[in-house]
């Protein structure tokens, strides 16, 4: 063990400092890293709810918020991904009881909540597109799309990931290294929940106000 | 899991039925009101967008303690410490670019044609 000692010029007792480096368990500092990654995520979303912000008022004369949006829909929207919130806890409950294939089957209904909550946004945007309301008609649609297309992305890649983990959960178990991924996996999953909080008051709720 | 604690195990949020349940009642919640609100109308445009941002940041703050699991002791604090940080610069560049903006927006507004009637 190497160990040095200041020089004794304050003639107290010498002090030891341990520089060695300690062995530490693989993966120990995983989950405080994927938090920085989604703490990152974080500030490009607030990126793009300041670009909505200062532009989701220029119409160009085209269409505004109430023209386009319609309310029953973004509910359903937001009832999956509420739904899909509270079934990716069941998962983690089920894995936090050894049960390997109650947690893949939570997985799996957290999936198709997912894909439920794309499908719906996809349908939202086809009808927008297929009336003229592309991006490219104003400002206030350019910055919607890119921030609510931004989210929608999101969701797409957490759908890749959440196949791939049921695919390594039934290869290899419930291992240290998947019960990370599947925690790894909830922490990025209600954080995009927690960013559709901030889409579905600002700009649907907000939109209609205006 | 949880019983005996190795040293090198790793830390891992436990999470619990109680928790997902009050989180996800109080989500709904949160979620019906501001959607039934800004459905029906029954208050002004300017209290109702007042009170629809006051029940995003509660719920954003309920999806935190109780499906992400934070605590001011989660990762030694770090977690915390990084979250803050987060939202300090969220909050600089959210209110400098729409102060910023806004302030264009109102000195860049058509100028009256008669430029006599200025001072």
């Amino acid at each position: 063990m190497s160990t040095t000692t200041l020089s004794p010029a304050d003639d107290t007792a010498p002090r030891f400092y341990d520089l060695d480096e300690h062995p530490h368990p693989e993966g120990h500092s995983t989950m405080l890293g994927f938090w920085i990654y989604l703490m990152s995520d974080c500030l490009i979303f607030a990126i793009l709810f300041a670009c909505y912000a200062v532009l989701g008022g220029n119409y160009a004369a085209g269409p505004a918020p109430k023209d386009l949006f319609e309310l029953p829909l973004v509910a359903l929207n937001t009832a999956m991904l509420l739904f899909s919130s509270i079934t990716y806890g069941f998962a983690v409950l089920q894995m936090q009881q050894g049960k390997v294939r109650g947690t893949q089957l939570w997985l799996a209904i957290t999936g198709l909540f997912g894909l439920a909550f794309l499908g719906i946004e996809l349908y939202e945007f086809h009808h927008l597109i297929e009336i003229g309301a592309t991006p490219q008609r104003s400002a206030f649609l350019s910055a919607f799309f890119t921030l609510v297309g931004t989210h929608g992305l999101h969701v797409t890649f957490g759908i890749v990931w959440l196949i791939t983990l049921m695919v390594q959960l039934g290869k290899h178990g419930l291992v240290a290294a998947n019960r990370r991924r599947v925690m790894c996996l909830s922490m990025f999953w209600h954080f995009l929940d927690v960013i559709w909080i901030g889409v579905f008051t600002i700009v649907y709720l907000m939109g209609m106000l205006r | 899991m949880s019983a005996n604690h190795d040293p090198h195990e790793i830390e891992m949020p436990h999470a619990s039925l109680r928790d997902y349940a009050i989180g996800f009642v109080l989500s709904v919640i949160l979620t019906a009101v501001p959607f039934w609100m800004v459905m029906t109308m029954p208050l002004s445009a300017s209290a109702t967008a007042a009170i629809i941002m006051a029940f995003a940041v509660v719920q954003i703050v309920v999806h935190m303690v109780f499906f992400l699991h934070m605590t001011p002791k989660a990762e030694g604090g770090w977690s915390l410490t990084s979250l803050v940080f987060t939202i300090i610069v969220v909050g600089i560049m959210l209110a400098g670019s729409l102060w910023v903006m806004h302030h264009l927006n109102t000195n860049m507004m058509p100028m009256p044609h008669d430029m006599n009637q200025l001072p």
